[in-house]
């Protein structure tokens, strides 16, 4: 095999050898696509372009189950003319195709009605620096490295127990990204980074039947990704922790969201805040900023700029210059999460969230993961949500779950095929603690949480 | 359709027989077992009305290739978003990565698959212009609005795909389709005191543009839509609990999609994954309950003349009788285990891999009237209308989450309550099917299937059904 590789995938990856001129030819595409918007009667115009290349393997039982070599670019224009908006979209970045694309965008501007909050982000709000938040990290990987590193993932995990007894496979990827957004205000910003990623999926097996779990990582930088043994016997333990899991009594009990769950729950936070639910009246947090939503403990802050964050960057899709700001101070809503378009709607400034939030950091707690389980007693830990049970417009909230009983403040046994409902106003109101166990790997940075008084439904 | 797929696809790009036969020849130099490739071309066009203005447009055009070879059960898969000679070299030599070193390989593409027309000859981003397709969705606006003073906000989008695939693989398959792809949705606000609540309501398929934008088509999404806000304006708090429940025809057969269906998958299955692996012929469901996958039904949603590796749809009987008679397999699985593919590979484009994917997925009808099952159950739920699902393969728990239900109380019906998921066991919850309706129906073309990231069109359906057990996920 190594053979076949080396004169073929080896050759190895343009994006990553020279990055300068592939940002050049994206940036180059970019200002082709404004020129052109403008010679076609477009008032305003803003244009991204990316270029990415990934390889992903994944092995499974000792296999090679999948060899991916991803190269992806992209160009996406939307056009102003009196207000009324076009947009389109291509993956050729030739100039005919650039030119077809723009083109399409004017025909659209043409049909669409004048929106009075359409148009660029205001130009005085343009980040004028664009900095580097340490998230390049280039690394040439061969196929062959990534393939020994999966199957010692998995091997490692097929070991640690026997009662694992299969396999979805162990998967390792780097990628690299590079991305333009310029707008016709003379505004031109671009971010580069690398994304390194581990991922173990094992099934494990008693008379009680067949459980399956996983476990990731996943870091800017390759060196810092965790040991492959760990990331494998961190899926075996959590495959057969789950194994005999039954139903849970019915009723009201509090219930603790591990790091993984209570992110969603910030998500949904985060939603219900956002413009294009709140001017679409689709939220049943409208009117809130100054508001107590959470206890006055409950911190959470936008950290846009933090060093190596996953999505860090000087300015948002729009351009605009995005800032280290609260979002919940004391428990109190102090802002909403708006770009451009909804503020004009709602009568507001944006606030540097065109394309969503970068990255948010819940304040952790003192108490680890094994102290909240004791400060609940007797309870529900959730590890596993299921469907879409979310309905923003009312709050309501019912989820499948699936995690441990706890009796005594010790988890007594697993439990599954069971529903957690209650509504997401009353669950932030009800928060009781946050623990020390920041998981600082996604964007969106949350700690375990402990919520005092859902409905738990099983058959028990 | 292949000569068409053909003329759309290589024509431009100067891409002929001999060409197709090099490439696969790269492909497979090497011990692969098997290569293809797969041409697409696929343009999308939307439009969305918000606030009662026609605020946005897009168009999209994404072309490319995707090259695959496979040995054993491994894959390398390589693409390119061009279609040129140089480009799908390259990507054949990237994915031939996955070879062992070995002999080259002779290639001919001797088996043309010619599969029968399913859907509508019609380009619905050409069918009709875009200023009527921009008044289509004010009409329908202002229709919505009238319906009822409490409604505050509508929005509604249209959405038009066309795509053109060719398919050419070293088992000598060469095949092509052109595939049309319309939808409408329409979604709205009511409120009332300080109540605010949403209903949606929309529709599609594989059918004629004009078909969606005739009144009668439109007007029973935007009623819909209306109907469903309204009701759940009265909505109670829902019961929690182990209970029986009744789903209406249609869309509930989400439930059959989740509950089972995906645990029908191949690949699943090769693996030992599934909660129904090593079942084949058991008893799974009650006597009541058989359930097909039909890609072969005309103009429908998730209906495919052929798949993406080139196997013409199928019906396929996945459940007869109760038992489990069938699985759906794409090239590779199918391959693994010995058997034939099913019509069901399956990917959301050129630039991801095929894999065992349903297409139509339904129950058939039984003998009772949805009144008389419904007046069977002193104390449930009925549940007509629903969000989505999931499903844990391996544990075989699912989850689908009702948006619109009503108590069930002495065989009647009682008040509507609010949404909330019901979950239970694939493996088991058809052995609790007790009663089966006399309408089946199909959806209304809304469903979107995701797995391993992937999302592609798919139909449901049933016929009433009702289930002696499933936890319901109310607060009450």
């Amino acid at each position: 095999m190594s053979q076949v590789m080396n004169r073929d995938i080896e050759a190895g990856s343009p994006l990553l050898r020279d990055a300068e001129s592939e940002r050049a030819m994206l940036e180059d595409a970019a200002a082709r696509v404004l020129a052109r918007a403008r010679a076609g009667g477009a008032d305003a115009a803003e244009v991204s372009v990316s270029s990415s290349h990934g390889r992903n393997v994944t092995v499974r039982l000792g296999e090679i189950d999948v060899l991916e070599d991803a190269r992806d670019r992209g160009v996406s224009v939307t056009v102003y003319i009196n207000r009324a908006s076009g947009s389109a979209s291509t993956g050729d970045l030739g100039a005919e195709s650039l030119e077809r694309a723009v083109d399409q965008a004017l025909a659209i501007a043409r049909h669409t009605q004048p929106d009075p909050a359409g148009g660029l982000a205001p130009a005085e709000l343009m980040a004028s620096r664009i900095e580097d938040f340490d998230q390049w990290h280039p690394r040439e990987l061969d196929m062959a490295s990534l393939i020994e590193r999966a199957k010692l993932i998995e091997q490692a995990g097929m070991d640690a127990d026997a009662r694992i007894e299969n396999s979805e496979g162990a998967s390792v990827s780097a990628d690299a990204a590079i991305g333009i957004y310029a707008n016709s205000h003379g505004f031109v910003g671009n971010g580069r980074s690398t994304r390194f990623g581990q991922s173990c999926v094992l099934v494990a097996r008693d008379a009680s039947g067949m459980q399956r779990d996983w476990d990731w990582d996943d870091q800017g930088r390759f060196e810092a990704l965790a040991d492959p043994g760990i990331t494998g016997r961190k899926a075996a333990e959590r495959a057969v922790r789950r194994l005999g899991a039954r139903s849970a009594p019915s009723g009201r009990t509090p219930v603790l969201f591990d790091n993984s769950v209570a992110l969603g729950l910030v998500r949904h936070l985060v939603g219900a805040v956002s413009g294009g639910n709140l001017y679409r009246r689709s939220s049943f947090l409208l009117d809130t900023v100054g508001k107590q939503l959470f206890p006055e403990w409950v911190r959470i802050d936008e950290e846009p700029h933090l060093p190596g964050g996953a999505r860090s960057s000087s300015f948002d899709s729009e351009g605009v210059a995005t800032r280290q700001q609260p979002l919940i101070e004391a428990g109190v809503l102090r802002r909403y999460v708006l770009g451009s378009y909804s503020a004009r709607k709602l009568g507001l400034q944006t606030t540097g969230n065109a394309g969503g939030v970068r990255n948010l950091v819940f304040s952790p707690g003192t108490k680890n993961f094994e102290e909240l389980v004791v400060e609940m007693g007797r309870g529900l830990v959730v590890t596993e949500v299921m469907g879409q049970g979310v309905n923003l417009v009312t709050g309501d909230y019912s989820r499948g779950a699936s995690g441990f009983w706890v009796e005594d403040g010790r988890i007594a046994y697993p439990v599954e095929e069971i529903t957690i409902a209650g509504n997401l106003g009353e669950m932030f109101s009800g928060l009781i603690a946050a623990g020390s166990d920041l998981e600082t790997r996604r964007n969106i940075q949350v700690p375990s949480l402990l919520v005092d008084g859902m409905t738990v439904a099983g058959q028990a | 359709m292949l000569e068409l797929a053909t003329q759309s696809l290589l024509t431009p790009a100067g891409i002929d027989s001999g060409d197709i036969e090099r490439a696969l020849g790269r492909l497979v130099e090497g011990r692969i077992d098997l290569g293809d490739l797969y041409f697409q071309h696929r343009q999308n066009e939307g439009w969305s009305l918000e606030d009662g203005i026609v605020k946005s447009g897009s168009f999209s055009i994404d072309q490319g290739v995707g090259v695959r070879a496979i040995s054993g059960t491994g894959t390398g898969f390589a693409y390119a978003d061009a279609i040129s000679m140089p480009a799908l070299m390259q990507a054949a030599g990237n994915a031939r990565a996955i070879a062992r070193a070995g002999a080259s390989g002779a290639t001919a593409v001797t088996r043309p698959v010619h599969a029968p027309a399913l859907y509508a000859a019609d380009n619905p981003v050409e069918a009709a212009d875009s200023a009527s397709k921009v008044d289509l969705l004010r009409t329908i606006d202002a229709y919505t609005r009238s319906l009822d003073a409490r409604i505050t906000q509508v929005s509604v989008s249209l959405s038009c795909q066309h795509e053109s695939i060719l398919v050419a693989a070293s088992d000598g398959t060469l095949a092509g389709d052109v595939r049309p792809l319309i939808r409408l949705d329409v979604r709205v606000i009511a409120e009332q005191g300080d109540r605010r609540e949403s209903g949606n309501a929309g529709g599609g398929g594989r059918y004629a543009l004009a078909g969606l934008m005739a009144p009668e088509s439109w007007q029973k999404f935007a009623d819909e839509a209306v109907r469903q806000a309204l009701v759940n304006l009265e909505a109670v708090d829902a019961p929690a609990g182990f209970m029986k429940v009744v789903l209406g025809p249609g869309w509930p057969g989400v439930l059959l999609h989740e509950a089972i269906g995906h645990g029908l998958e191949g690949d699943f299955h090769r693996k030992g994954i599934s909660a129904f692996s090593g079942r084949m012929g058991e008893r799974i469901a009650t006597e009541h309950c058989t359930v097909v996958d039909d890609g072969t039904l005309a103009e429908r949603r998730g209906s495919l003349s052929i798949d993406d590796e080139g196997t013409p749809g199928a019906r396929n009987v996945l459940i007869e009788d109760g038992r489990l008679t069938g699985l759906m397999q794409d090239k590779l699985n199918a391959r693994a285990m010995g058997v034939a593919p099913t019509g069901n590979g399956r990917r959301e484009s050129f630039a991801h891999l095929p894999l065992p994917r349903m297409t139509n997925t339904y129950m058939l009808p039984g003998e009772h009237a949805p009144e008389e099952i419904i007046a069977s159950v002193d104390d449930g739920i009925y549940a007509v209308n629903f969000n989505g699902g999931q499903v844990d393969i391996t544990s075989g728990k699912f989850v689908f989450v009702a948006s619109e239900a009503y108590r069930i109380k002495n065989g009647k019906l009682g008040a509507p309550i609010k949404g909330a998921t019901l979950i239970g066991n694939g493996p088991d919850v058809l052995t609790r099917v007790a009663m089966v309706g006399n309408d089946l129906e199909l959806d209304s073309g809304v469903g979107v299937c995701g797995k391993e990231g992937q999302g592609v069109p798919v139909g449901v359906g049933q016929p009433t059904l009702r289930i002696d057990g499933l936890t319901v996920g109310g607060t009450q």
